[in-house]
């Protein structure tokens, strides 16, 4: 961040995310995003008299999964509690969460980039807890009716609530903070993220401290911003609410404490955050033990066997594969954040190729190239491991050089094809080290003057003879008749 | 015999047996309602076409020599508070007039699968709050021994039709008091399990940590019998315990030498009825001459019981309560975006002018006034106070039961400080009413088990209940006592007068 600003930003993050479970978590109903609405319910998701809630173990083991990679930790009771407001996507009158006794707690994630672009940020975990998700209303004003309806496929679903300690610094820090979150958390197979899904979700609460002339710290009023859709937006929204607080506090010098808490919610295309309108001076959930569940108890042995079957984290991924595969840390900072599925591609393709840093270069430069152009998934990727590393031995064994691979590559790409058949289908041949020496002999016959520069010294003149080989055969590896030609010229002397 | 002087064991045996056809015995209990229910009110539904129906596929499995469950052809009668599929279920509450719901309560299922045949829903206070039956909203029970008095509540109907011989058992749920205190004065017996030991699932809440569902029947023997079918882990209900069901029958018939039973002085002292508590040293006297033991034990934290059960229940009951907002299904006001006439209040908009019209109209006084102490109990600076200091009170009153019962085996004493009292009597004294608890609200907070049956009747005519408690799911021994007992004793043969016998 800049370090001119006359005032620091101080930002903490309040992140749900759905978990990955096939079902609800308090009964046995399909989470599966985009069905019709109001199909994947029953009596207890729907809050019908006399429903009772059973926990899902699935969903308590991968919360704690997220909350062990970061590095919490992880109370040995812990207990359901409900949460009590009215609203119609609540159909029980409470959702049940956790309230005084969470299961995890007192942890942190840190991001660090490998390029120095910004300092390392740890960002402490103040809890991480479990609770249900609510409805989805869908209020239909522009159909000119006061009506509002109501989908319950989602009420139910396990939500993973982390709230991290006030201890970002700038919009900035927030995206790629929360963009290392989402990472890990995908990682993990704890949750999708996808937050046109609303399988990850964003609240943040900001202000500004403000040094004052006699020493003391001006606090602006926190103001919790609500209703953003990405990442992108967070740091939009921060940036806006940042300088918007700045104005507010030279025209008002308001200070915190003074005023409740604010939400404003951000209004993406008009890029500006606006003020909410305020329920009450305060929400009063009355907040009680859930009478319906027993409290969760998580021994040290549970943990341990979690530990052991939890996939490797990004934050020790990254130096896995810098060591693994011997190349630089910006590299492996790079693979690991475009997920597991690439990790896996790379590391059968640097297996084949036998050398990390080629295959690395070959993933950077044009696979992910490709990826991006096109929108792609690796997995769904049309050229495997086995075909690229097939390219690139032959690359190696100096069959065609590096453009020319690249060529091959892209039509192998399009067409889906193995090497061979591309490399037939675009007239490309092999050429044999006879006919390079007899085309090389051929060039330095035609070419006396580049043939005594480089035997006065300038090796450097023989790339003249390097675009008329390309004319006589398009085929031949321009290395490959530098060399020739220069070891030629020097058997002359 | 008839069916209707028949206990349950003898008329599934009869069943059995083909001294009765399922049809014959269900027809019987139906016109014996369709007599006296208009008197009674303990039937806020009665399904004589399902009823029917069922008992001649029953009739039709055995007669082809298919399996039929251990209850075939047993008429039953289910408290309206019991989720059923075929049948309204309604709380007595005008929130739920007409709601019918998608599924069984497990208690429900597992009779169906025993191949009871439900005669219908029973009258109780609205949401199982009260002890008078006043509180139904379609209309108090009557008391069938004397009809111008209480049958007690929540369960009122359920003890009524049992007492009156509209049904040969019934099922009720006790959160306070609610099985044992309208068996007791109805002169029945009722058994309220351990917590835990009966599924909730499909009982619909009050209180979810003091609710609990029972068998409420003629005798000792014939709650064992329904016990068998009813009780039982359900992976559906995360309270229910986990814990292999005994064959409560087969535990009857032990001789009760050596068993010592509790007696605590303070529930002699001022305010317990001279009557009641000649009619409970007596029963005292028969479980002695039995061969048990008398010894006086404490229960010091007893006096707390009380105002614990009426801060805890509400604040559950405020909570379990909130579903009920006109959303989704219920009863709803109409037109919640115009504002009424005389509405005082700011109209904040119409969702909430639904909510709170919905609730207004949906509820009865008794239901609002434990939504309020609980919403109330449970807001932000009073949680500590009232709440939680509750919970800790109740952890205490549980402490005390696990004590004594260190050197008993059964508490024993009144189950009410006085006879079935005058309707009316109490509906302007909502503490008075809440006093009806005092003697079984403990076994509630304690999660312990407790039966109520007859133990004499006043000059007057009425029954006099007599309560024992005993530890976690020592239910064997609460049914032995009581059968040992009703073996050496008559109260619970005899039929009131009042609605007479009609003949069939």
């Amino acid at each position: 961040m800049s370090t001119t600003a006359p005032y620091t930003t101080i930002i903490g993050l309040e992140v749900h995310v759905q978990l990955m479970t096939r079902t609800k978590l308090f009964c046995g109903c399909s989470t599966k995003f985009g069905g019709a609405p109001n199909t994947q319910v029953c009596p207890t998701c729907l809050g019908l008299p006399g429903s009772l809630p059973v926990m899902n173990r699935r969903a308590f083991d991968l919360a704690l999964r997220a909350a062990l990679a970061l590095e919490c930790t992880i109370a040995p009771f812990t207990k359901w509690d409900r949460k009590n407001y009215f609203y119609p996507d609540l159909p029980k009158g409470y959702q049940i969460s956790q309230f005084d006794l969470p299961f995890s707690s007192d942890g942190f994630l840190e991001v660090v980039d490998p390029k120095g672009a910004f300092e390392p940020c740890r960002v402490g975990i103040v809890r991480v807890h479990l609770e249900e998700d609510a409805g989805k209303s869908m209020h239909d004003e522009a159909a000119g009716t006061r009506d509002s309806r109501i989908d319950l496929n989602r009420a139910g679903t396990p939500l993973c609530e982390i709230v991290t300690q006030p201890d970002l610094r700038s919009p900035q820090d927030a995206r790629a903070w929360l963009n290392e979150l989402k990472l890990l958390l995908v990682y993990l197979g704890v949750s999708d993220c996808n937050m046109q899904e609303g399988s990850l979700r964003v609240d943040a609460n900001v202000n500004l401290h403000i040094p004052q002339a006699d020493g003391r710290v001006a606090k602006t009023p926190i103001v919790e911003i609500k209703n953003m859709n990405s990442f992108r937006s967070v740091e939009r929204a921060l940036t806006y609410e940042a300088a918007r607080q700045w104005e507010d506090w030279q025209a008002t010098k308001a200070e915190m404490g003074k005023t409740p808490k604010q939400t404003r919610g951000w209004d993406d295309p008009a890029g500006i955050t606006r003020a909410q309108r305020h329920k009450e001076e305060s929400s009063d959930y009355r907040y009680f033990p859930e009478p319906d569940l027993v409290p969760v108890t998580v021994s040290q042995q549970q943990i341990a066997s979690l530990r052991g079957e939890m996939p490797e984290p990004p934050v020790s991924l990254r130096k896995t594969l810098a060591a693994k595969w011997n190349i630089p840390a910006y590299d492996a900072d790079v693979l690991v954040n475009q997920g597991r599925d690439l990790v896996d591609y790379f590391e059968d393709l640097a297996t084949r190729v036998g050398e990390g840093k080629v295959a690395s270069n070959w993933m950077q430069q044009d696979v992910l190239r490709i990826l991006n152009e096109t929108n792609g998934t690796v997995s769904e990727f049309t050229v495997r491991p086995e075909g690229l590393a097939d390219l690139i031995g032959r690359v190696k064994k100096g069959d065609f050089d590096t453009s020319r691979a690249r060529e091959i590559f892209a039509e192998m790409v399009t067409s889906g094809r193995p090497v061979d058949t591309v490399v037939a289908g675009m007239g490309i041949a092999a050429v044999s080290d006879d006919d390079v020496i007899a085309l090389c002999r051929e060039l330095l016959a035609a070419n006396p003057k580049i043939v005594a520069d480089v035997k006065s010294g300038k090796e450097q003149a023989a790339a003249g003879l390097i675009g008329q080989a390309k004319k006589k055969n398009a085929n031949v590896n321009p290395g490959k008749v530098r060399a020739v030609c220069i070891d030629l010229i020097r058997g002359m002397e | 015999m008839q069916p209707l002087e028949m206990s349950a064991v003898d008329l599934v045996a009869a069943l059995r047996q083909g001294d009765i056809t399922a049809v014959e015995s269900a027809t019987v209990f139906l016109d014996r309602i369709e007599a006296t229910n208009g008197s009674i009110n303990a039937f806020l539904a009665v399904d004589r076409e399902g009823a029917l129906a069922r008992a001649a596929d029953i009739d039709a499995r055995r007669k082809a020599g298919k399996p039929v469950g251990p209850l075939a052809g047993l008429p039953v009668a289910l408290k309206d508070v019991l989720c059923t599929s075929d049948m309204p279920t309604t709380c007595a509450s005008k929130m739920l007039e007409g709601f019918r719901p998608p599924y069984d309560a497990d208690v429900v299922a597992r009779l169906r699968r025993a191949d009871a045949v439900f005669l219908g829903k029973t009258n109780m206070d609205e949401f199982a709050m009260g002890g008078s039956n006043e509180n139904s909203a379609f209309g108090p029970v009557r008391n069938p021994w004397d009809l111008s008095r209480t049958p007690g509540g929540s369960s009122g109907g359920s003890a009524a039709c049992v007492a009156g011989d509209m049904a040969p058992v019934a099922i009720g749920s006790d959160t306070g008091g609610s099985i044992r205190q309208p068996a007791g004065l109805c002169g029945i017996t009722g058994l309220k399990p351990t917590y835990g030991r009966v599924s909730r699932r499909g009982l619909i809440a009050f209180a979810s940590s003091l609710d609990q569902i029972g068998p409420m029947a003629r005798s000792a023997a014939d709650c064992a019998l329904i016990m068998e079918t009813i009780a039982g882990h359900d992976p559906g209900d995360s309270t229910s315990l986990a814990v292999d069901v005994p064959r409560y029958t087969d535990l009857l018939d032990k001789p009760l030498a050596g068993v010592r039973i509790g007696r605590v002085p303070e529930h002699f002292a001022a305010g317990l009825d001279p009557e009641v508590a000649k009619g409970v040293e007596e029963a005292f006297a028969v479980l002695m001459a039995a061969g048990a033991t008398v010894h006086d034990v404490q229960l010091p934290h007893a006096k707390y019981g009380i105002p614990t059960y009426y801060l805890v229940a509400p604040c559950e009951a405020s909570s379990n309560l909130a579903r009920y907002d006109g959303a989704h299904y219920g009863h709803r006001c109409k037109d919640p975006g115009q504002r009424t006439a005389g509405h005082t209040g700011g109209f904040e908009s119409p969702l909430v002018e639904m909510y709170c019209r919905s609730r207004a109209e949906g509820f009865g006084p008794e239901v609002k006034r434990r939504i309020m102490l609980g919403t109330y109990a449970l807001s932000a600076g009073y949680y500590e106070a009232y709440y939680a200091k509750a919970l800790r009170v109740r952890r205490l009153i549980r402490q005390d039961y696990l004590d004594a019962f260190q050197t008993v085996d059964l508490i024993g004493g009144p189950v009410s400080a006085t006879p079935a009292f005058k309707l009316g009597e109490k509906t302007d004294d909502p503490l008075a009413m809440y006093l009806v608890d005092l003697y079984t609200v403990g076994t509630n907070l304690a999660g312990v088990g407790g039966i109520s049956f007859p133990c004499g009747f006043t000059k007057s005519g009425l029954p006099i209940g007599f309560q024992l408690q005993a530890p976690p799911l020592a239910e064997p021994l609460l049914l032995q006592a009581a059968d040992r007992f009703q073996r050496l004793t008559d109260w619970h043969r005899r039929r009131p007068q009042a609605v007479g016998v009609v003949k069939t």
